[in-house]
């Protein structure tokens, strides 16, 4: 009975250490990883953020010398975007994020406004405030959950199987809003405050980029990357103002 | 008026004689077990509502391994909202409902009435097991995946409407809740329409009706008013159950954006859900507690020696309550949003209704002069029930001015006010007739000194607990949260835990009650007959009553059951079926 | 036993009638232009169901202590009168409470949910949902702009629906999360409801009223006192019914303006 059991161990063993050792094993004497780098721009007038009025939570309001702005278009200067998701969704979609994505709650804010992960990549949701708060992801490829996370509770600790853009809200705190995008690919990135992005460690070869903006939708560009590279790829929305 | 009725064999095989029996005694006795099960449930449910509004950052040791809700032993604001709901929905149709009328009623009415068993054994069978299956179905709601329900006793739509999107509890949980009521609505119904044919079918010869106990009259009036009631809850729940499985829209209009999704859904009202859920509602009140109103009356001529002061007027403000339950109920709604002057209509009613209550009141309390009361546990409850009753009573005053209520809707006052009338008294009520119908039903005597150490704990806790709500109402504290983060309700903490304190010592002092009962029930004194030297036709069998409660007889009536005090003879009363003339002297 | 009982009775009546007589737990200073009715129909039913609670209260203690020993040989006595006096008591002392209570509350009830707004009063369109108010002023054109549910959009800041794209009307209106209203001035709210069953109540102001979905419901008051209280929901609405609050401000007509201004400049 126990020969079995062993057996399957083996291979378990055998083939994870060849998943995660492929790429130097095999490829490395010829080729270095490459990567792509961009920024994300607008063109046209995105709507105007809006002040949030916090004073329904003391506690959190109390934490925000200037008021916090809605976050569903995050402009930098010159005309870049924020939180926009950056991933492949053609070419390599490199091996299983295992480094847990952690999603903060704080001041009555989403820390980061988009998180991203890759599916069944752990997710950990903390909690810093003293209030209350709910966790609403209104998946609908994925399961559906709503819970309360109590000022010191443990974090929830869950992950996503299937691939969504996944809306979160916070339903004590209408104005806390969030995504998780939940991503086929390890090879991701979220655009800074001022638009940058960029793929680190993508093996060589012909890819097609996805960018995601949650009032923009998506758009598609074909990039190559070669060995040790770094190739651009700048994408540009088209905004309005309502 | 004897017993056209053949009645069905004593039952040998275990199943027959102890589960799906056909003998009223069985399934009186197993409606109050059921009852027992509950109340100690609710009981369970609102001290850990009690420990997490007096430190609601603590965790509940063990609690987090019995309930996957709350992790780690701390309670959620959903999961206490849940306990809320499981603890209002399980006391008052499990226990308030059950215990006063169905159990007891079970067990004592056809003995009362001089039958050998209900009318429609078959049926009195199948309303005890929809109502266990009923039960069931209610507690295996705190076990499905998004929670147990949340939405209140009440359960007011949309919220308990619209399915998931509304937050945790509002999906299965909430819909096994809309079953289990409506499977209940279907035991009440069957049990009432029981309860009808029996008392005017089966009384024996001699058995008038102004000759009937006033437990029996209380349990009468009861079963009309709970077939008109439940009959209306019950395509209440189906319309309910519809909105919420079937896409329908009765009660949800259109346009509602819940969790940011536009609802597909748009014609409902939600005031009809009101409407229907307190057209039964505001009646239920009275099914709870004109069973208390029948045992203390039944008991209070007992205890005291001497004769109920007014007892046809006690029957008429029974059935005046009875009536004017169905004129009252939009006192639940002054403040829902309908229209402004209808709240003049339900306020008169609402106070009218005090006055066949105060008069009842003022009833037993006159009886109680001139008495030779004896203390024993069942007086005592009775004692209690009045007392309490009168300060639960007085504060509908408040409730029922439209103006006042403006004020004091949703706070504390109103929890203090309904569980004082129609929790703590139709409680006592229970305690007084399980103390003094215990004897009967089992053959042994309860024990005297534990019974009176539980009434006194018990009746000094209870006043401790929901008098103080009547001074957080009055400060506007909102009933229904779990944590008070509201500023201004932060300084009611310490009255909170001082009400946790005592609700916690109150539970402690059932365990009095919960020994005594298994005790006796075992090593108890075995009871005679008439142990309390009362009239009426249960104690002139044996305790516990043969199968067919009269040993092959048909007891002949002769007198009412308020002949005690009777002056020049041995005894001070005159059983109901002794056929020596009625003296005028006792007459009242 | 039965001495006991009175005894006990009789304490619990003293010490929770020294209570409500004390006001330690009392309603907190009324600020509005009607609640001094509510506050006198609060106390006069205090009056006399207070008395009524100590009679009854005393004399049942009083019977049972009286009645309360186990003589055998002691001959029953029958209430002076039998039920009469009962029947005839209870009609004619809760009978004439009801009714004064019944003539002056109606006329209370009436002045504030019965009749209709001061024509002149300030509009202010409230919205509740689940577990916040948003306030909405008509801005300068004083109108509202239309509502449409299927543009709600909270994650931009858009909680009414509003449609600045097409309606002209609404691209002015000023949403806030906190109820400003200047001091001694007719406010007129309209209720309305986004999802479920939600209620606005505010001690301070004596007022509360449901928010039912499908139904805009109005409620007016005037507050005559400058200060900063609670707005509280009444109505169990979900998981976070317990922290739905916002803050009612009554400001001076100087200061009502710059806030506006304030918020309209955002």
């Amino acid at each position: 009975m126990q020969k079995p059991g062993f057996f399957v161990l083996a291979v378990v063993f055998l083939v994870s250490s060849g998943a995660s050792t492929r790429a130097s094993r095999f490829t490395a004497p010829m080729v270095a990883p490459g990567s792509v780098e961009g920024i994300i721009t607008y063109t046209g007038t995105p709507p105007k953020m809006k002040p949030i009025d916090m004073a329904k939570e003391p506690s959190c309001a109390k934490q925000h010398a200037t008021p916090v702005m809605t976050e569903s278009v995050g402009v930098g200067p010159g005309n870049t975007l924020e939180d926009v998701v950056v991933y492949v969704s053609a070419g390599d979609m490199g091996g299983a994020a295992t480094q847990p994505v952690t999603y903060e709650q704080k001041g009555c804010q989403y820390i980061p406004h988009v998180a991203a992960m890759e599916v069944n990549q752990p997710l950990e949701i903390y909690t810093r405030d003293q209030t209350s708060h709910n966790i609403h992801p209104m998946a609908k490829v994925n399961a559906e959950w709503n819970r309360s996370q109590p000022p010191g509770a443990p974090p929830i600790k869950v992950t996503y199987e299937k691939p969504e853009f996944i809306p979160v809200k916070c339903n004590v705190h209408p104005w806390m809003h969030g995504y998780f995008a939940v991503l086929s690919t390890s090879h991701y990135s979220v655009s800074d405050d001022n638009g940058k992005f960029s793929l680190k460690g993508l093996p060589p070869g012909k890819y097609t980029l996805t960018a995601w903006q949650e009032k923009f939708g998506t758009q598609t560009q074909d990039v190559t990357v070669s060995s040790g590279g770094t190739a651009k790829v700048n994408f540009t929305f088209k905004a309005t103002p309502y | 008026m004897t017993s056209p009725h053949s009645s069905h064999a004593a039952p040998q095989s275990f199943w027959r004689k102890y589960v799906f029996s056909l003998d009223h005694k069985v399934i009186g006795r197993q409606y109050l077990d059921l009852s027992l099960v509950a109340v100690t449930t609710g009981m369970i449910l609102s001290w850990l509502m009690r420990l997490h509004l007096a430190w609601p950052t603590r965790a509940i040791p063990f609690l987090g391994v019995l309930s996957p809700e709350a992790t780690g032993g701390i309670i959620t604001p959903e999961y206490y909202l849940s306990l809320m709901t499981m603890h209002g929905t399980i006391m008052v149709f499990f226990v308030l409902t059950t215990a006063p009328f169905a159990g007891f009623g079970n067990f004592i009415l056809p003995i009362q009435i001089g039958a050998e068993d209900m009318a429609f054994p078959h049926f009195n069978m199948m309303s005890f097991w929809v109502t266990f299956v009923a039960f069931i179905v209610l507690v295996s709601a705190f076990f499905v995946p998004e929670g147990p329900p949340l939405a209140g006793w009440t359960a007011y739509a949309p919220l308990s409407a619209v399915g998931k999107d509304s937050g945790p509890g509002e999906g299965w949980g909430q819909t096994l809740w809309v079953i289990s009521i409506a499977i209940f609505c279907i035991g009440q119904l069957i049990g009432s329409l029981n309860f009808i044919a029996t008392t005017l079918d089966l009384r024996t010869k001699g058995m008038t009706l102004a000759r009937m106990p006033y437990s029996t009259w209380a349990w009468f009036i009861t079963s009309v008013i709970g077939l008109i009631a439940f009959s209306v809850l019950f395509p209440a729940c189906i319309l309910l159950l519809l909105d919420r499985v079937a896409g329908t829209s009765f009660f949800i209009p259109a346009g509602l954006v819940i969790s940011d999704r536009l609802q597909p859904h748009s014609g409902g009202s939600p005031l009809l859900w009101q409407h229907l859920f307190w057209f039964f509602g505001h009646p239920e009140v009275y099914i709870a507690i004109l069973p208390g109103f029948g045992i203390v009356s039944h008991i209070l001529p007992a205890v005291t020696r001497k004769p109920l002061l007014g007892p046809r007027v006690l029957i008429a403000c029974m059935i005046a309550i009875g009536f004017l339950s169905y004129t009252v109920w939009g006192h639940h709604m002054f403040m829902s949003g309908m229209n402004p002057l209808s709240a003049t209509l339900f306020s008169v009613p609402t106070l009218i209704i005090t006055i066949p209550a105060a008069i009842a009141t003022l009833l037993w309390i006159g009886t109680l002069y001139g008495s030779k009361l004896r203390f024993n546990t069942p007086a005592l409850f009775c004692l209690g029930f009045i007392s309490v009753f009168v300060s639960g009573g007085l504060s509908g005053f408040f409730l029922a001015q439209p103006a006042i209520d403006s004020y004091l809707h949703g706070t504390y006052f109103v929890v203090g006010h309904f569980h004082f009338v129609m929790g703590v008294a139709a409680m006592f009520a229970i305690f007084a007739g399980l103390y003094f119908w215990f004897p009967k039903m089992f053959g042994r005597m309860m024990n005297e000194t534990l019974g009176k150490w539980h009434f006194i704990l018990t009746f000094i806790g209870v006043y401790c607990i929901f008098m103080p709500m009547h001074y957080l109402g009055l400060a506007g504290n909102v009933r229904r949260y779990s944590t008070f983060t509201v500023d201004y309700m932060k300084g009611s903490i310490p009255l909170h835990r001082f009400i946790t304190v005592a609700a916690l010592f109150t539970g402690a002092a059932q365990l009095i009650f919960f020994y005594n009962l298994f005790r006796s029930r075992f090593r108890g004194e075995i009871a005679p007959a008439n142990p309390w030297q009362a009239t009426s036709l249960e104690w002139t069998t044996s305790s516990p009553p043969p199968h067919d409660n009269f040993g092959g007889h048909h007891p002949v009536v002769y007198h009412g059951p308020n002949e005690y005090g009777v002056a020049g003879r041995e005894g001070d009363y005159i059983m109901q079926t002794s056929p020596e003339p009625e003296p005028v002297a006792a007459a009242s | 036993m039965g001495k006991v009982f009175a005894i006990v009775v009789t304490i619990i009546t003293i010490v929770a009638t020294a209570i409500f007589v004390s006001h330690v737990w009392w309603l907190p200073p009324d600020v509005s232009l009607l609640g001094a009715g509510i506050d006198r129909q609060i106390s006069e039913t205090m009056v006399t169901s207070g008395i009524l609670f100590v009679v009854a209260q005393l004399t049942l203690a009083l019977f049972v202590w009286r009645f309360a020993d186990n003589n055998d040989q002691r001959k029953i006595k029958i209430f002076p009168g039998g039920a009469t006096p009962m029947v005839v008591g209870a009609i004619l002392i809760v009978g004439a409470e009801i009714l004064a209570l019944t003539l002056v509350g109606t006329k209370i009830w009436a002045s504030i949910y019965v009749a209709p707004a001061d024509p002149h009063s300030l509009k202010i369109d409230v919205q509740a949902e689940q577990f916040a108010y948003y306030f909405r002023y008509p801005g300068p054109d004083g109108k509202f702009g239309a509502l449409h549910p299927e543009l709600i959009d909270e994650s931009s800041g858009n909680f009414f629906g509003l449609d600045p794209a097409h309606d002209t009307a609404a691209r002015d209106d000023i949403v806030a999360a906190t109820l400003a209203v200047p001091v001694n001035t007719p406010i007129l709210l309209e209720l309305h409801s986004k999802d479920v069953n939600h209620a606005f109540y505010v001690p301070e102001l004596r007022i509360q009223q449901d928010f039912v979905p499908g139904l805009v419901i109005p409620l007016h008051f005037t507050a005559i006192r400058l200060t900063k209280s609670e707005i509280v929901c009444t109505q169990l609405c979900g998981l976070g019914h317990y922290n739905m609050r916002a803050y009612l401000e009554v400001m001076s007509a100087e200061d009502f303006k710059k806030w506006l201004n304030d918020q309209s400049a955002q």
